[in-house]
């Protein structure tokens, strides 16, 4: 076991030192440097910028100290918000996003597991045609189509919700419901191919048999089984949904991690970049790992290699 | 041929009688009472049952005569601006072609309404899904390239070629995409543009530079997949006894790869490959919704969905067509992909 977690964190390190070295040789093959859209800088001011970061230097040494000053915790200033650094930037930001997706995921679970349920104990009837039919569409329409069309319903033509900002309980129900969407759908065709898995096994019939009642036999030997898969795919989305969603804040101008990155690579605010990249990539790469070990501990009949 | 009373001796004792022609008893039991269904027969018959995916099927080819055929034929083109018919709503015409009409000419309609260039919005729709399906077509061509040959040979030689090369698709699996892919269309905008002026890269122009750098996204990134797929399937087929017979037959391992295992895990590969189409469809259009996308005037069917919204108020349309079109397409490969699935490889059901 901790032979494993050592193992797991030892290529999640690797990982996300390959995307910081990724991002920094991508990053540096954009032409135009942070200082060149700002309106007549004169040459000497011009290289006392480059100078003060550090941008003069050769590029592996701009590295190699941009990655010792990272392993200290230090992500530097941003070039383009002045006087405002990286790790302050992140901390503001991240909140925003971390509620809006923590929310999302929360309802999708709270959702899509029941429904799948439902639907896979009501086999072939209407009901579970009915959930499977919306389940399906849902994982086909992507989030700008919810978005827009939310916006459009909801915020426009209705004037129910506000469409702009987060202001009061009210401005979160329109991002939720769109970064929810797919998830919901997704996890309720998770939840029931698994539940009909479950259900066709030798030891539910035991169960019945036996004389357990079905309301004890469903949530004591069917959900506890079936509900596996959703804990996997439960680390993922968190990590994706938390971080932000690039088009739900760009849609409804959600002052999140996920605008940030956008606006910094298009203002190539490179201390901004590297330090979102990062960010985002060790969240998302720990919670797989975090995912893989909790996935184990709850079903020891998954053998680690 | 008589038992052999003793178990243990190898003398074959054959009497004449064995060599009398068969009766006719013996023959009909060797008759073949009807032709065997082979693979590819027993799936069609399969999937020719499942309404739901032949449904899909039709929709697919219909949007592809669409995309790809009826361009050709159309009186407008997508980048043609047309004076005076700015922001008509679908089925309307402007006072000129009223004026045109009157004396007696045809006019083409304006199916889907005109944009606030005066483009007709059909035929932009048309070319939008056009780009779509050619972004999850190549892009799934790539994959089941590199993901298949990845795979295969990770699987085939074993040992530590395997730990190394799976090594590799753990790391790119854990990789986040999407942060990769904005990045790298913003990257290589500048490297591709100066590779078209070269000679004999003109072609790049033509296709669009942010088109190639999705592409090279996705070759990069989106084959870890199809490669562990691949794999689990080979690790198994490679113990068959044909590979043995193959090797003991003399071929060498490149055929053994691409005529025995690859042909033998047809079905696997078909079915993740339709399925990897919806998928790349989908992060096009979300990478043309952000602007990174194909570069204007070529549109699609996302950056189409991105130029309207902000008109939503007064043209809805505008934004409904692609938005409805694009969850169209990507339903349809849905369930296409899983009918498939179904027909040719109903194990990988869960």
């Amino acid at each position: 076991m901790v032979k494993y977690i050592i193992k797991r964190l030892g290529i999640a390190v690797v990982t996300i030192w390959l995307i910081a070295t990724l991002t920094f040789c991508l990053m540096n093959m954009v032409p135009g440097g942070p200082f060149l859209s700002e309106k007549a800088v004169s040459p000497q001011a011009m290289a006392a910028l480059e100078a003060k970061y550090g941008l003069d230097k050769p590029l592996f040494q701009q590295y190699l100290t941009y990655m010792s000053d990272a392993l200290h915790g230090d992500f530097g200033d941003s070039l383009k918000q002045r006087g405002r650094t990286v790790t302050s930037i992140i901390a503001t930001k991240f909140p925003v996003s971390a509620r809006i997706g923590g929310i999302a995921v929360l309802t999708a679970f709270c959702l899509g597991v029941p429904l799948g349920c439902i639907s896979a104990m009501n086999r072939g009837k209407l009901g579970d045609s009915i959930i499977i039919v919306i389940a399906t569409c849902g994982i086909a329409v992507p989030s700008f189509v919810i978005c827009t069309v939310l916006m459009y319903t909801f915020g426009v033509k209705l004037g129910w919700l506000p469409t702009l900002g987060l202001s009061s309980w009210k401005h979160y129900i329109m991002p939720v419901t769109a970064l929810a969407f797919y998830p919901t759908a997704y996890i309720t065709r998770l939840m029931r191919s698994s539940m009909l898995d479950v259900l066709g096994q030798d030891y539910m019939r035991t169960a019945r048999a036996k004389g357990v009642n079905r309301f004890v036999s469903l949530f004591k030997h069917a959900l506890r089984n079936a509900i596996l898969p959703i804990v996997t795919y439960l680390g993922p989305l968190l990590a994706y949904t938390v971080t932000g969603s690039f088009i739900v804040e760009k849609i409804f101008t959600v002052p999140g991690l996920g605008g940030e990155f956008i606006g910094s690579i298009t203002n190539r605010d490179y201390t901004v970049i590297m330090g979102t990249t990062i960010f985002l990539a060790t969240l998302m790469i720990l919670m797989n790992v975090v995912v893989d070990v909790v996935y184990k501990l709850v079903d020891p009949r998954i053998k680690l290699k | 041929m008589k038992e052999n009373p003793n178990p243990l001796s190898f003398q074959a004792r054959i009497s004449p009688e064995d060599f009398l022609p068969a009766s006719s008893e013996e023959k009909q039991s060797l008759v073949i009472m009807r032709e065997s269904v082979s693979f590819w027969k027993d799936g069609v018959r399969r999937f020719r049952k499942n309404k739901v995916a032949m449904t899909s099927l039709a929709v697919v080819i219909l949007i592809m005569f669409f995309s790809f055929v009826v361009p050709f034929f159309y009186p407008y083109t997508y980048e043609q601006q047309i004076r005076g018919s700015e922001h008509l709503a679908p089925m309307e015409y402007s006072e000129e072609e009223l004026a045109q009409k009157a004396a007696g000419e045809n006019v083409f309609p304006h199916v889907l309404g005109t944009d606030k260039l005066g483009r007709d919005y059909a035929i932009r729709v048309m070319m939008g899904s056009r780009i779509s399906l050619i972004v999850g077509l190549v892009a799934a061509v790539i994959i089941l390239v590199i993901g298949s040959a990845f795979g295969s040979i990770a699987a085939f030689f074993g040992g530590w070629v395997d730990i190394l090369m799976m090594r590799v698709v753990d790391i790119i699996y854990t990789i986040p995409d999407i942060l990769l892919i904005v990045l790298l269309s913003f990257a290589l905008k500048a490297p591709l543009e100066n590779l078209a002026m070269v000679p004999g890269f003109g072609w790049i122009q033509v296709l669009g530079r942010n088109l190639i750098s999705i592409f090279i996204v996705f070759a990069l990134l989106y084959w870890g997949g199809m490669a562990r797929m691949v794999r689990s399937q080979i690790l198994t087929l490679k113990e068959s006894e044909f590979v043995t017979a193959a090797r003991a037959l003399g071929a060498g391992n490149a055929r053994i790869i691409k005529k025995h295992l690859l042909t033998n895990c047809i079905g696997t590969l078909i079915v993740t490959t339709t399925l990897q189409i919806p998928s790349s469809i989908f992060t096009e259009s979300f990478l043309s919704f952000l602007g990174l996308g194909v570069a204007v005037p070529m549109p699609s069917l996302g950056s189409l969905a991105s130029d309207a919204i902000n008109g939503v108020n007064t043209y809805p349309y505008l934004l409904f067509i692609p938005a409805l079109l694009i969850s169209l397409i990507i339903l349809s490969f849905n369930l296409l992909g899983d009918g498939l699935r179904d027909a040719f490889d109903p194990k990988m059901k869960n």
